[in-house]
């Protein structure tokens, strides 16, 4: 029944973490080899999580049937907290995914931090190397992703809550650590936020999340006395959880499984950059590109999506309950959201940033309102095509970066190679990320290009071909037919949103003329872009076959070429845990707006983006004036969209203000009514205790000493007066000594 | 023959003027000389009670020269230390030798 293979499972984070450990401790001077340790660790991780993958596909009913292994871990209390794994159905379809997409990543790594260039002369430790230089800290960076496949690899393992969080926590330092991991940069704008800064953010925000989520594992605790999920599932225990309530404040008896649901999804609210705690991720683009494609799109933002489907069971231990509302009102809202936000972003990344929190807000919505198996499979082709996305941005920045370069040396000579001090910073630093400085890179960088619109499409959704449309259709279709129309209606205008910049941002960059020279001169020829275009092209495969396996069995025409073994893999697991994942009937209609969402919104956007693109650089002045198309027709809300509804200025305003201003205020307050008084007193009171004891010692131990003395000496003046010198006298003594005793002895009774 | 008491009293006598030679003489060797007197009415008592009682042994006479030739040295070892004392202090008054004082 069980696998022997399964019992290695446990070397999936483990060998991560030694590359990071060896890294750290002993290699981090050779940046070949650390940069080898960790790519060869993760590269071993993926071959045993896709054997352990394809053994577990090959169970039969393996979702009733998990293969679970764990030691006793810690004691506590009457029972023993548990460290140990599981492998079911959703862990395994995540092992296809996670290692896989780390070693891609990884991969990609290399050329895009330069492994193999040579040292740069100016280069600063923390500061984005010159193009053509690798990077100064490469081999901590290695270290770093290695330490965070390490967390995502166990979080998808752990067989119980509290293991599950401290992975969750490893990626969260590792996500603070990488985004700062270009810690020195600084920009002429201070109000531009630095990387340093965003590292903070994101670890700050996520941590509010994180906080709630851990005092909803404790409430659970404490209600069931355990944390592992086999535990937890137990139909009585839920039972019991869902009859059993607690009374709140204000909303009066809640069920427990409510409150804790809620509690915990909190928790990915924040990982996962929901409304409200989204603000951190668009910032989090400020750390390295595949920091970016790994940990903010495919991995560890969507460990958030991961938790709740893995305590799905708990979500819905009330059925329908308040928890999954809220969690669909959330998704459905970030979706919708984000996607507005995103199409009047100019940065190539934070568009994509906005596209990844939209993303995760469909997913989430879909697990509101019970699309169980369709979020999974969102979440699994997300992953592939954000990757891809990511990565070919990193690609296009790389490009255009040597494109600035070259032109940089053939024009005005060495201008950025004086170094890297604030200083030297011209103001008017040239972005390479900002689309509005690209323009016809198709030709110059077809590679990159080809991919990324594959990457594109199959996030808008692209029919039939691509990955997205298989996951995305399914969440409408599900959404339509169990009559969840409002979240219909939002994710369909998200998805035509999506479509829709998506379109924008594939024409700014590809396509029409270049708006700059270093666009013009941008290409793909240098040796990094081997290592980063190969992945691109495994990952653009991907971005299309990964949906293949969902196909729907009554899908028109292609349903009776696939049996959809991904709906009955997971669905097995779905029927053990009691969750309703009955296959959908067809529906022309949800069919039909995915398709006229999709198509429509990509057109739209090719026809309201061609003429800006077509134009090329403006005779004079910079390509960063030519007004937005969409700036005009939509007028004030173009600003308030591109300024993100203003939420980092109200946060700001708010929130870090506020903070600063309580801290402030309790500094004062503590100073003068609280530690001062205390700290004087605590004082006083010492010097009074001394003094009582100075006198204590002044009369009493002093005075015994000296008066011993003193005795002592009187006595020795008196004794000192029979001590004459004079041998006459003790003669004398002797001698009535003498006869005194004699004349006792003669006169005294016998 | 002159009865035993009298020797007594002669040594008693001779005793009392030693001790009081030695107790209230200022010289040095007024003070050994005392000391010699009583050391001489002691061997009169010796003799004497050798010769009233004992005459069959001889425990009384030996003694007798014993005390002498003890006497002898111990005159011998005081004059020294008298000639001694004189040389460093220029006097042979024992009451201005009490280096001893207390």
């Amino acid at each position: 029944m069980s696998n022997p293979i399964f019992n290695l499972a446990v070397l999936l984070p483990l060998l991560p973490f030694l590359a990071f450990v060896l890294i750290l401790l002993w290699t981090g001077r050779n940046k070949r080899l650390s940069a080898g340790l960790a790519v060869g660790s993760i590269g071993l991780s993926w071959i045993l999580g896709w054997a352990i993958a394809i053994a577990a596909f090959r169970v039969e009913g393996f979702g009733a049937n998990p293969f679970l292994a764990f030691r006793n871990w810690l004691p506590t209390g009457p029972t023993w907290q548990a460290f140990g794994i599981v492998i079911d159905p959703l862990t395994a379809v995540m092992l296809i995914m996670v290692p896989f997409v780390c070693f891609l990543i990884f991969v990609y790594s290399v050329g895009y931090m330069g492994i193999g260039k040579p040292e740069g002369q100016h280069d600063v430790r923390g500061w984005p190397a010159e193009p053509g230089h690798v990077d100064p800290l490469v081999s901590r960076f290695f270290a770093y992703v290695a330490l965070f496949a390490t967390g995502m690899l166990g979080l998808i393992l752990a067989d119980n809550l509290i293991l599950l969080f401290i992975f969750w926590e490893i990626m969260g330092l590792c996500s603070y650590l990488l985004i700062g991991f270009w810690f020195a940069r600084k920009y002429p704008d201070p109000k531009q936020i630095t990387p340093k800064e965003a590292g903070l953010k994101a670890f700050m925000t996520t941590r509010i999340g994180d906080t709630i989520m851990l005092a909803g594992i404790l409430l659970l605790w404490i209600q069931t006395n355990s944390l592992s999920f086999s535990e937890i599932f137990k139909p009585q225990t839920l039972a019991s959880l869902a009859t059993t309530t607690a009374n709140l404040p204000i909303l009066g008896p809640t069920p427990w499984a409510t409150l804790i649901a809620i509690l915990i999804f909190w928790g990915a609210i924040g990982k996962s950059a929901q409304f409200p705690l989204h603000v951190w991720l668009p910032d989090a683009m400020e750390g390295p590109t595949p920091v970016s494609a790994l940990i903010h799109a495919a991995t560890m933002v969507s460990a958030g999506v991961y938790l709740i489907i893995r305590t799905y069971p708990l979500m819905q231990a009330v059925p329908h309950g308040p928890a999954l509302q809220f969690i669909s009102f959330i998704g459905a809202f970030t979706a919708l959201f984000a996607a507005t936000i995103a199409f009047t972003q100019n940065d190539i990344k934070k568009v994509l940033a906005y596209s990844t929190i939209s993303q995760l807000g469909y997913m989430f919505a879909a697990l509101g309102i019970g699309a169980y198996i369709a979020a999974t499979l969102h979440l699994l082709t997300h992953a592939f095509f954000k990757a891809l996305l990511f990565l070919g941005s990193g690609s296009v920045i790389h490009g255009m970066e040597h494109g600035h370069h070259a032109v940089g040396h053939s024009a005005h000579g060495d201008t950025e190679a004086a170094g890297h001090d604030e200083v030297s910073v011209s103001p008017a630093r040239f972005d390479p990320q900002d689309m509005r400085n690209m323009g016809g890179l198709f030709k110059r960088m077809p590679r990159t290009a080809w991919t990324f619109i594959i990457g594109g499409l199959a996030l808008s959704g692209f029919p039939i071909v691509t990955a997205g449309f298989w996951s995305k259709d399914e969440i409408l279709a599900d959404a339509f037919v169990n009559g969840h129309t409002l979240v219909f209606v939002t994710l369909a205008v998200a998805a035509l949103l999506t479509a829709f910049y998506t379109a924008r941002q594939i024409v700014m960059t590809f396509f029409g003329r270049p708006r700059t020279e270093a666009a013009e001169h941008a290409s793909e020829r240098d040796s990094i872009f081997a290592w980063m275009t190969i992945p691109l092209m495994v990952l653009g495969v991907f971005a299309v076959v990964a949906g293949w396996v969902a196909i729907p069995e009554d899908f028109p025409i292609l349903g009776a070429l696939s049996s959809n073994p991904f709906h009955h893999f997971i669905g097995g697991l779905a029927e053990a845990l009691e969750i309703e994942a009955n296959p959908l009937p067809f529906r022309l209609s949800p069919l039909v707006v995915s398709l006229i969402v999709a198509l429509g919104g990509l057109l739209l956007g090719w026809l309201v983006y061609r003429g800006y693109a077509g134009k090329g650089a403006p005779a004079e002045g910079s390509p960063l004036e030519i007004p937005d198309p969409m700036a005009r027709p939509l007028g004030r809300a173009y600003t308030v969209l591109q300024r993100k509804y203003y939420f980092d200025e109200l946060y700001h305003a708010v929130f870090v203000k506020g903070a600063l201003r309580l801290s402030n205020w309790l500094f004062r307050v503590d100073d003068l009514w609280v530690i001062d008084p205390i700290v004087d007193g605590v004082g006083r009171l010492g010097r009074w205790f001394s003094e009582i004891s100075r006198r204590f010692d002044t009369a009493i131990v002093d005075g015994a000493v000296n008066g011993i003395a003193a005795i002592t000496n009187w006595m020795g003046g008196i004794v000192r007066g029979i001590q004459t010198g004079r041998v006459q006298n003790y003669l004398l003594v002797g001698l009535v000594t003498v006869s005194v005793l004699l004349g006792a002895f003669l006169l005294l009774p016998k | 023959m002159v009865p035993l008491t009298w020797y007594l009293f002669l040594a008693a006598a001779l005793f009392c003027i030693g001790v009081f030679g030695a107790l209230s003489r200022r010289n040095a060797i007024a003070v050994l000389m005392g000391i010699e007197l009583m050391l001489n009415a002691v061997n009169i008592n010796l003799v004497a009670f050798w010769r009233y009682t004992d005459l069959g042994q001889m425990t009384g006479q030996l003694f007798a020269v014993f005390v002498i030739t003890v006497a002898a040295a111990e005159a011998c070892v005081g004059l020294a230390l008298i000639i001694t004392i004189y040389r460093q202090r220029h006097t042979v008054n024992v009451e201005e030798l009490d280096t001893m004082k207390g």
